[in-house]
């Protein structure tokens, strides 16, 4: 039988095609090594800036005029009582949506409309939210410049994430597991319960983690509600008033001393560390309680 | 000769049933999925502590027939019924009737072994823990009888509360079948439980059937008409939403009254 590939060509060919490859794949390595190398300079930049003034002390005082004295402790300890609220509201109403959503909700219209629209709040600027919570906690509600307020606030903004985040762990949970439960018997609630969320729990923390940790960054809502940056003692109820570490950061670079672009640098360097931790414990999470169907 | 007698006096049995041997009574059953007319006039006849198997090629509606003994087609979105299935005198489609306390009475095994990501004895104990039933002591005993009327229990005794998911395929189906007796039920719908087996599980789960039967009652879908023909007491024949022919086995299988039938079961199609 006559041939139809000439496998002369196709040798000749060969070296064009293994050179392209080489190429590409030195293009794609360089991409990769880019964002890498912007990260180690970041971190190097703020981490030179930042030694000698990140001790104990730093953790430990108010911010104050003198650069050597000024401290994070306001910062930390609101950031934290940020969370008191975020984490529990956003991921009772996050969780609870997405179970309503996937579980119960039959597909329709009206479920395909907040099903979009839960996808078009997660892409809205965060300072809508914070106008958003300025008309509604701070004036409408009374809650003024309070934990409680910007707790909401910074809820709303990342429930859409929360709520995508668990629809597509509760979704990967294998359908036969559900046919098995229901089969015997169980009720909807009952198949939730013990066969859905357990299974589903590493990818909602996972992805509820990873929304809190943009809370704990986030700055615009803030600014719009009107939380100070200069607070020299700590809340003691969610009533009170307090401010971040994003803010207290802020704040600081926008002072004109020299020395006050150092304190910042060390701010950063606590605020990346309290990310990194709760990244690490998304990571934990995942890799402990993962299962395979 | 031997067999003989054995399939005489089995004829003699099916003569004598009365009316309360019958488990369910599927009165011009029709099924639509949206505009697909799945099932079509069904009527059908179970009978207790006999192997049904139903057969037919791929989407002749066999196993949308099973599902909807237990009501588990309702899970599928724009289902509508008409016609009547009663079980044990009941229409199952009553509003009063509740889908969980049918299917406490009739236990499912699926396609696909589906264990849950559980301890074994976990798994087991699903159905009964969900029921009420908190006691450690019958919970113990409830595993342990279930796992020895699946013939699983010597092969897990000794790692109950390992996962599930170590046991090979052909254990995993057992299991489930374990977890289905677990519930106590009085039929056990069986959907191909052995096209994801191997030929020795496959015959395990075959001996464990015809052990099973003298308990419960059997309805089991399968694609392999030899199982059909090795295991079950009667067979029906499902045909494009059909029932084609329904009878004893041995008599569909060596002396069918439907050419379809025949054509079916010689392989001339399917």
């Amino acid at each position: 039988m006559e041939k139809l590939i000439d496998k002369q060509r196709v040798v000749q060919h060969m070296n064009g095609r293994l050179l392209r490859n080489n190429v590409l794949k030195f293009l794609f390595f360089l991409a990769t090594v880019f964002g890498l190398i912007v990260l180690v300079i970041l971190l190097y930049r703020i981490l030179t800036q930042a030694i000698g003034w990140l001790n104990l002390d730093f953790l430990n005082n108010f911010p104050s005029r003198r650069p050597e004295n000024a401290g994070i402790k306001a910062g930390l300890v609101g950031s934290l009582w940020l969370m008191v609220i975020v984490a529990p509201v956003s991921l009772i109403l996050g969780v609870g949506t997405a179970i309503y959503l996937e579980e119960y909700a039959k597909k329709n219209r009206f479920t395909d409309f907040i099903q979009t629209n839960i996808s078009n709040l997660a892409g809205v600027p965060s300072i809508v939210f914070g106008l958003l919570g300025l008309t509604l906690f701070v004036r409408e509600l009374n809650l003024g410049r309070s934990i409680l307020a910007a707790g909401l606030t910074m809820s709303l903004l990342v429930l859409p994430v929360i709520v995508v985040a668990a629809q597509e762990a509760i979704r990967a949970v294998p359908n036969q597991l559900r046919e098995a439960s229901y089969g015997m018997g169980a009720t909807k609630w009952q198949t939730i319960y013990r066969i859905v969320l357990p299974a589903a729990i590493p990818g909602i923390l996972t992805g509820s983690i990873l929304a809190l940790s943009r809370a704990i960054g986030e700055t615009a809502p803030l600014v719009v509600l009107g939380i100070p940056t200069f607070l020299a003692y700590l809340p003691r109820g969610i009533l009170d008033t307090f401010t971040v570490m994003p803010m207290q950061i802020y704040n600081w670079t926008s002072r004109p001393q020299a020395d006050f672009q150092n304190v910042a640098a060390a701010g950063i360097v606590v605020l990346l560390v309290v990310l990194i931790f709760m990244n690490s414990i998304a990571i934990f999470i995942r890799n402990k309680f993962q299962k395979r169907y | 000769m031997e067999l003989t007698v054995v399939k005489e006096r089995k004829n003699k049995q099916v003569e004598e049933r009365s009316e309360k041997n019958v488990v369910y009574r599927t009165k011009n059953l029709n099924l639509w999925y949206g505009e697909h007319h799945a099932l079509k006039n069904i009527d059908l006849d179970i009978y207790e502590n006999e192997v049904t198997a139903i057969i037919g090629p791929s989407g002749c509606g066999k196993s949308t027939y099973i599902k909807t003994l237990n009501r588990m087609i309702e899970l599928v979105p724009s289902v509508r019924t008409s016609g009547e299935i009663t079980y044990r005198g009941r229409n199952i489609f009553d509003k009063s009737y509740r889908v969980e306390e049918l299917r406490t009475q009739v236990g499912m095994v699926f396609q696909k072994p589906n264990p849950f990501p559980k301890s074994i004895y976990d798994n087991v104990a699903y159905g009964p823990r969900i029921h009420g039933i908190r006691d450690k002591k019958i919970l113990d005993e409830i595993v342990e009888r279930s796992l020895r009327g699946a013939a699983i229990w010597d092969e897990v005794k000794d790692r109950l509360h390992t996962n599930a998911y170590g046991l090979s395929g052909g254990q995993q189906q057992r299991l489930c079948i374990a977890r289905c007796l677990a519930i106590e039920p009085d039929v056990i719908l069986m959907d191909e439980p052995t096209s994801a087996l191997d030929p020795i599980s496959t015959l395990k789960v075959e001996e464990l059937v015809q052990e099973l039967k003298k308990n419960y009652s059997i309805i089991i879908v399968t694609h392999n008409m030899q199982q059909a023909a090795r295991i079950s007491d009667k067979t029906a024949f499902f045909l494009n939403g059909e029932v084609i022919e329904y009878s004893d086995t041995d008599k569909l299988f060596s002396n069918p009254d439907d050419k379809r039938t025949e054509d079916y079961i010689t392989g001339r199609f399917g």
